[in-house]
């Protein structure tokens, strides 16, 4: 159990934890902050260093930006030989 | 779809055409994504999605509906491609690992090593339509071509489809660990381009 002393989590070792992070590892760790795969202080020290450090928060926001495009990008599909080989399939089967 | 599912079954057990050709038009992509992540070749991808759907039609009748429709189509879909994959020889390894250039970060001998150096830190792309034109999503699309499939597969499924973790770990017999790293590394490789292409 953590204290209200315990040294990982007061503000200042949290500050400082934050300020000890580096931009290259926390670029590396992005993807389990944002699945929620990490602890919950390791969450909060990337939280910390992104309040602190525009340079990361800028990254962050781009990911998001990326993200946000890719739900419009088009979209491979199936050729028009297989869709129509289906809609007969689809026809020949008939109702029911 | 905008068409609940108890009656979409009943639709397609009656014939209706219109029903198929949309479900067919909106899951097949997806489909087509997770079974060229099992397979070697688009043409074995587009085999097995269209093996799957004529299973489907094939079952449609004895279909219970305990499971969603899509979520059966899926298993059959996943049920399908592990056959043909099994068929084929091994899957090609990625060994591939893009990131973001170590030499945008200060070095050891910096008072902050590790951190963005001044002139190579990220800045904010500016308003969010822009980043949204055409130009843009033409751009991730050409390059989703490009990745290796199994993270093709990953960040279209999660981020193009919307398929959650989970899901995707089933379709694409991933652990948890695994489906994370592959994503990490196709979103760190678009997000990449983006920030060149915008630069
Ligand atoms: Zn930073």
């Amino acid at each position: 159990m953590s204290g209200p002393r315990d040294p990982g989590t007061t503000p200042d070792a949290l500050h400082d934890a934050a300020v000890r992070l580096a931009c290259a590892e926390l670029v590396e760790i992005l993807t389990d902050y944002l699945e929620g795969a990490l602890p919950a202080h390791d969450a909060a020290v990337i939280e910390a260093h992104l309040a602190l450090c525009p340079g990361c928060a800028a990254y962050l926001a781009q990911m998001r930006a990326t993200i946000r495009v890719l739900g419009h990008v088009p979209v491979e599909t199936l050729s028009p030989e297989a869709t129509s080989t289906l809609l007969a399939a689809f026809r020949e089967r008939g109702p029911g | 779809m905008p068409v609940a599912d108890p009656d979409l079954v009943e639709r397609l057990r009656g014939g209706d055409e219109q029903a198929f050709a949309e479900v067919v038009r909106l899951w097949s992509p997806a489909m087509l994504r997770v079974a060229r992540a099992h397979v070697r070749t688009h043409a074995s991808a587009e085999e097995v999605v269209q093996d799957a759907w004529l299973a489907v039609l094939r079952g449609l009748d004895g279909f219970a509906a305990r499971a969603s429709l899509k979520t059966w189509i899926f298993t059959v879909l996943v049920n399908t491609a592990r056959r043909r994959g099994r068929a084929e020889a091994g899957r090609v390894l990625e060994l591939e690992r893009p990131g973001v250039d170590p030499r945008r970060f200060r070095g050891d001998d910096d008072e902050y090593p590790g951190h963005w150096r001044d002139e190579a830190a990220p800045v904010e792309w500016g308003p969010e339509p822009e980043v949204l034109a055409a130009e843009f999503r033409g751009l991730l699309g050409r390059a989703l071509a490009e990745l290796p499939d199994r993270q093709r597969a990953v960040v279209e499924l999660r981020d193009v489809h919307g398929f959650d973790a989970e899901e995707v770990c089933t379709l694409l017999d991933l652990t948890p660990a695994n489906q994370r790293v592959l994503l990490h590394r196709a979103r760190t490789r678009l997000r990449g381009l983006l920030e060149e292409a915008i630069a």
